[in-house]
């Protein structure tokens, strides 16, 4: 050894002593540890084989997804599996969804960590407690049965047809994720080190100031990260945007219009066919693309960093 | 006054009015479900059965939507205990507890959707259950494991090394270590991570509609014990629509009277079970957590 000057903490590094490997709790332990990994294996796998059937066993080709004509009745004369309508509505329903929850959960966030006095916060804190633990269906059966009626008798002159549109999943969305970017949110404000806070109120910046110029500079990272799980979640929700927007097959082009989205296609249409026929097939390329979504959102949220407290 | 000021207060002014909003808005669910539900809610709806002359109840539904939770828990506690005690107390900073933090992280991001299909090929299908309350339990495993995983590993790792130190001082091994001392102090974190979960389990509708199943059960025969008969309410194979899935399932089936009443009181007994879950988890946790430190 040439160079003691920088010995590794050995107690971290060593490698396991044979009394260990054999230790029976230790790998008890590790086996539950590592059903995750078995699950996730598995999930891939299966969600993979059967996503791509509609490719290798029903010989359709891979760039008919990408029409914008959905036509999967296997009696119509010219049956197409384009999966451009979903895609795009999923991404259009996210976006909406995280352009009405983001100002107002980073005003939120902003309120608990530097405004509210502390009753104000015992009241905020446990509502957004309860806000996550409300569960889909029931935000989708609020939309269905409140605001798509509203929007209906309310909205004409706005173009509200049907009620059923991309602006009620957009708003029902919104209510859903919007806990999610509030909790990731306040946890990048709270961690904004106190002495910037004080040195800049030293400077004689009102709060505000101190808010608009260093906080929120500060923590914008953390704030960016919250969004990105807040549109994760949005991406991948179901039941309450498929009760509330209408369910069809086109490329969202106004706010106030019917349209439909990946995860409510496979809702709907999961049950009504048949596995193996290439109407199904289609639905299981719709789980792969959200799969590969949500892997892609995984990759970004690391590269972003880690919140500490995911929500 | 100056424009400075003037923008401070507007700003103070706009971030209340945010506030008093979102909380406004969550009280208008709460209340909107209380009065939809008036009249509808009681011991009467929880036990009856789901009927179109009259105003049914929610009774099988309520009753499967208990089973699955229970299944699922049974599945899912025991399971993300172990692994939370293997990633807080003998996880190295190794390859391996990446692969197992990356799953962990992927499958909570995965669309409940997404996992109620992996159900429906591999529980439903490939074993020929059909739709069964063990499948449903099992996708809800999916996503709940390493939930319940990383609370128990957050718990354990809140536990002062001092304890481990002393414990191990006196001779004891790492097991009996992890058994006797740390594991009982964490043990109120760990409830307050049960109880969460069970909350989520209880809402959960996406996954269980492939898995679990839609068929709305007319009556059950709570006397046939065969726990392997699909038509024993206490068979793991027996179909089970649960109580949010019901909710879904009401939104198809067009907004007659009794259907929009039935539903609308269901989503109420949801919001409440949910209201009550989170108050019981921090209730239950702050008790016990005096239990241990007193101990």
């Amino acid at each position: 050894m040439t160079s003691p000057s920088i010995a590794l903490p050995t107690p971290l590094r060593r490698s396991l002593t044979i009394r260990e490997r054999l230790d029976l709790s230790r790998r008890v332990t590790l086996a539950a540890a590592t059903t995750v990994v078995v699950l996730v294996a598995l999930l891939l796998a299966f969600i993979a084989w059967n996503g791509v059937q509609l490719f290798t066993a029903s010989g359709v080709p891979v760039t008919q997804i990408l029409s914008a004509t959905w036509q999967p009745d296997p009696t119509s004369p010219s049956t197409t599996y384009g999966l451009l309508p979903f895609i795009a509505g999923t991404l259009a329903v996210m976006a909406l969804g995280a352009a009405i929850a983001t100002p107002l959960s980073v005003a939120l966030a902003v309120f608990m960590a530097e405004v509210a006095p502390r009753w104000a916060r015992s009241i905020t804190q446990p509502a957004m407690e309860v806000f996550v633990g409300i569960p889909s269906v029931v935000y989708g059966w609020l939309g269905l049965t409140v605001l798509v009626p509203f929007l209906r008798t309310n909205g004409q002159g706005l173009g509200f047809s049907v009620g059923f549109s991309l602006f009620a999943g957009g708003l029902v969305l919104s209510l859903m994720i919007l806990p999610t970017i509030t909790s990731v949110a306040l946890d990048a404000l709270t961690t904004v080190p106190t002495e910037l806070r004080g040195a800049s109120l030293a400077l004689g910046t009102t709060r505000w100031q101190t808010i608009r110029h260093v906080l929120l500079p500060a923590a914008g990272g953390g704030i960016v990260t919250g969004v990105v799980l807040g549109m994760m979640r949005a991406a991948g929700e179901a039941l309450a945007v498929q009760m509330v927007i209408g369910n069809r097959p086109v490329i969202p082009t106004s706010l106030t219009a019917p349209m439909t989205t990946l995860t409510s296609q496979i809702t709907l249409d999961m049950g009504n066919t048949v596995a193996g026929e290439p109407w199904n097939q289609a639905l299981w390329t719709m789980g792969l693309i959200l799969l590969l979504i949500s892997l892609g959102f995984v990759i970004l949220v690391r590269r972003l960093g880690r919140p500490r407290r995911a929500a | 006054m100056s424009r400075v000021i003037w923008a401070d207060r507007t700003a103070t002014a706009v971030l209340w009015v945010a506030a008093i909003l979102v909380v406004a808005v969550l009280l208008g669910i709460i209340a909107h479900f209380l009065l939809a539900s008036a009249g509808t809610l009681g011991l009467d709806f929880l036990v009856r059965d789901p009927s179109d002359v009259t105003i049914g109840g929610v009774g099988p539904v309520l009753f499967n939507s208990l089973y699955v939770l229970v299944l699922t828990l049974l599945l899912t506690v025991p399971l993300g205990i172990l692994g939370g005690i293997y990633m807080a107390e003998y996880a190295g900073e190794g390859r391996a507890t990446t692969v197992v933090r990356f799953c962990q992280e992927l499958i909570s991001s995965v669309p409940s959707i997404v996992v109620g299909m992996f159900g429906l090929a591999l529980f439903v299908s490939a074993t020929h259950w059909g739709y069964t309350a063990l499948g449903g339990s099992l996708a809800l495993l999916v996503f709940n494991l390493p939930l319940m995983t990383r609370l128990t590993e957050q718990a354990l790792r809140a536990v002062p090394d001092d304890e481990r130190s002393g414990s191990l001082a006196l001779g004891a091994t790492r097991w009996h270590t992890i058994r006797h001392v740390v594991l009982p102090l964490a043990i109120p974190g760990i409830v307050t991570g049960i109880i969460l979960t069970a909350g989520r389990i209880f809402g959960e509708a996406a996954a269980l509609i492939f898995t679990s199943g839609l068929s709305t059960p007319s009556s059950y025969d709570f006397g046939n014990l065969d726990l392997l008969d699909p038509r024993s309410p206490w068979s793991p194979l027996h179909p089970a629509t649960t109580l949010s899935v019901f909710i879904w399932k009401s939104n198809s089936e067009g907004l007659g009277l009794f259907v929009r009443q039935v539903a609308d009181s269901s989503a109420a007994l949801l919001v409440l079970m949910v209201l009550a879950f989170n108050l019981g988890a921090r209730g239950l946790g702050r008790l016990l957590q005096r239990r241990v430190t007193g101990a």
